[in-house]
């Protein structure tokens, strides 16, 4: 009960105090909530990144590509070898139709907003069922397009972060004209940063006669990949590839997410050393001028441990508000920012900046180390303090 | 009367040692304390008077020899022990107060019984206990800096009382005093010393201050050389 008492009144002094020196403990506070906001910022693009495209792929959806192919624009699949795919097995029907889209992925020119300058944009050319097997698209505007003709629906990020977009407009590719016919959206995954049209019309208008780049299919469980693969390996007109979307899309955005951790990470690192030493001069401050306090309490039967706790409950408590205004200033000013970059595919994917509950522990995590090491010397030195300079003008 | 001794001093000797210079402040000193005195110890400044205080308040340990108080040698006990004997033995009064300025004169008061098992209640009542005997109670839920300096070193014997140690220990306590301050603050040691039995050691520059001690010790180079009885 006592060591309570001592514990929490020396503590309670501490904070107390606090005020007395307000200017470092708010140098501190900062230091600290720059390194949380970096932090997080960073990782929350890698996070964003990450969700939009590894979110994207189902594991109950096929993608399936000429073998060797890293991605489907430099895939091609011929009409023999799509026809040949109808009749694998593994792959979901309903009646006698194959729940399956060969689709094409072709690269347009679009206009960044925010910059005027021409980027890559994806044109996917499909069929109904296509559409069907990306889970949550809904059209949130105008219709769907029509099979044969040159409509566009465009994915509510493309919208957004690219000019001339918006329903009822007319868009020109190189020779071809698009008419603009509704928006889509897909649970904010990669898709979004499409624009989708019929298959045929795309193949009629890029000359890709009857070929395709990949196909999309339903599984009818979890072997499924193993049938098809089994399936293709019989045929040796059937080079092709397997995967789920799921796989797929996790292997497109493991490069960028690595890279940007492998940045963010040391970035962090280093920016947390720098708070560190701020926090042990903050810390050392705070014992130098609580030092008479300090040795009065020792003096007057005071233990060591209540002083060290003081003091590092000092600590803490700077790199908790500190944490605190970082997640407060990195979710209001980059939680949900949208921004857009080449992805594996050389066109562009718009994603959200992320900031989810890991980022929030790993920075808090980070914060606390600055807190505990900040706050251990300073609070051994406390703890070390000569009662004897009790009875001197300290 | 029978005298009995509080404070036995037996050889006590001790050196500081700077870099290669090694510094004697007492050589083999003996002495005792009888309970219940109030005792002046005057010297001039690096005579070992502070150093002979830590020493009787169990804040520092001699080289050698032993030191019993209330019949207990305290020069070896270990670091812990040391502070809960002082917590229950000793109340200090220094030179500058040392009171928490973040802290109500009450609740500074109340530290040395945060040390102890009372509860709550028990604690307050025994704070307001002291802020009476010192006449300033109605200055409890004053922080330091709104009182004066005579306040302040009231609010720090109400702090040196509250759990009622034999020993006091006071090391100028009205070398920062007005001396009509300083006199009230000695003729409250006096009272504290002959009503309630305090044993007081007080270490001064001050003649006029060691006047109101019942005893007189000169100090000079770590031996005491001359004593006057008032």
């Amino acid at each position: 009960m006592a060591i309570w008492n001592e514990t929490v009144a020396v503590t309670a002094m501490t904070v107390k105090s606090l005020p007395q020196r307000i200017w470092v403990a708010i140098v501190t506070l900062i230091a600290i909530a720059i390194v949380v906001t970096v932090m997080m910022a960073v990782l929350a693009m890698a996070a964003g990144f990450d969700k939009t495209v590894a979110g994207a792929g189902g594991v109950d959806t096929a993608i399936i590509m000429r073998a060797g192919s890293q991605a489907e624009l430099n895939s091609g699949l011929s009409s023999e070898q799509i026809n040949l795919l109808a009749e694998a097995p593994g792959i979901v029907r309903v009646g006698n139709q194959p729940q399956a889209s060969p689709e094409l992925y072709v690269i347009v020119d679009g206009i960044k907003k925010s910059t005027g300058l021409s980027v890559n944009l994806p044109l996917r050319g499909m069929n109904p069922i296509g559409v069907e097997l990306r889970k949550d698209v809904v059209i949130s505007e105008g219709r769907m397009f029509e099979t044969g003709k040159n409509e566009l629906v465009v994915g509510r990020a493309a919208r957004q972060q690219f000019a001339g977009f918006d329903p009822g407009s007319t868009v020109q590719f190189g020779k071809t004209t698009w008419q603009v016919v509704g928006i889509f959206e897909a649970g904010g995954s990669v898709f979004e940063s499409e624009l989708w049209a019929d298959a045929k019309v795309v193949q009629s208008l890029y000359n890709r006669g009857n070929s395709y780049q990949s196909v999309r299919a339903l599984l009818d469980g979890p072997d499924a990949i193993q049938k098809i693969e089994a399936y293709a390996g019989n045929d040796p007109r059937l080079n092709i590839s397997v995967q789920t979307e799921a796989d797929y899309f996790s292997q497109l955005s493991k490069p960028l997410v690595s890279f940007i951790n492998g940045v963010g990470y040391p970035l962090a690192i280093v920016m947390a050393l720098g708070a560190l030493a701020g926090a042990l001069n903050a810390m050392y401050t705070s014992v130098a001028a609580r030092q008479r306090e300090i040795v009065t309490l020792r003096a007057i039967g005071f233990g060591g441990f209540s002083t060290f706790v003081g003091i590092m409950v000092e600590a803490l408590v700077l790199a908790f508000a500190g944490t605190l205004l970082g997640v407060m200033v990195t979710y209001i000013f980059f939680d949900g920012l949208t921004a857009s970059t080449l992805g594996q595919t050389f066109t562009q994917i718009v994603f959200d900046f992320s900031v989810t509950p890991e980022l929030v522990v790993q920075a808090g995590v980070l914060a606390l180390a600055i807190g505990l090491i900040g706050g251990f010397f300073p609070a051994l030195r406390a703890a070390r303090l000569p009662v004897v300079d009790a009875f001197r003008n300290v | 009367m029978t005298e009995k001794t509080l404070i036995e001093l037996d050889h006590v000797t001790k050196r500081y040692t700077r870099g290669r210079d090694t510094i004697e402040i007492f050589d083999e000193l003996t002495m005792g304390i009888e309970e219940g005195a109030f005792l002046a110890i005057m010297g001039p400044s690096g005579s070992g008077k502070t150093t002979l205080l830590n020493i009787l308040g169990g804040i520092d340990s001699p080289t050698s020899g032993s030191v019993t108080v209330g019949g207990q040698r305290i020069d070896n006990m270990s670091e812990g022990a040391l502070s809960k004997w002082r917590a229950a033995n000793v109340g200090f009064i220094f030179q500058f107060y040392n009171l928490m300025p973040m802290l109500t004169a009450a609740q500074n008061v109340e530290l040395p019984l945060l040390l102890t098992d009372l509860g709550r209640s028990r604690r307050a009542e025994h704070v307001k206990t002291a802020l009476n005997v010192v006449g300033i109670a109605d200055r409890a839920k004053h922080k330091p800096s709104e009182l004066s300096g005579g306040q302040q070193q009231r609010v720090a014997i109400a702090r040196a009382i509250v759990s009622d140690p034999k020993l006091m220990l006071a090391d100028e306590p009205t070398g920062d005093l007005d001396r009509t301050t300083a006199v009230e603050i000695l003729e409250m040691l006096q009272l504290l010393n002959k009503e309630f039995g305090k044993t007081i050691i007080m270490v001064t520059h001050d003649p006029e201050a060691a006047r109101f001690a019942s005893r007189t010790l000169h100090l000079d180079k770590g031996h005491f050389v001359q004593e006057a009885a008032e």
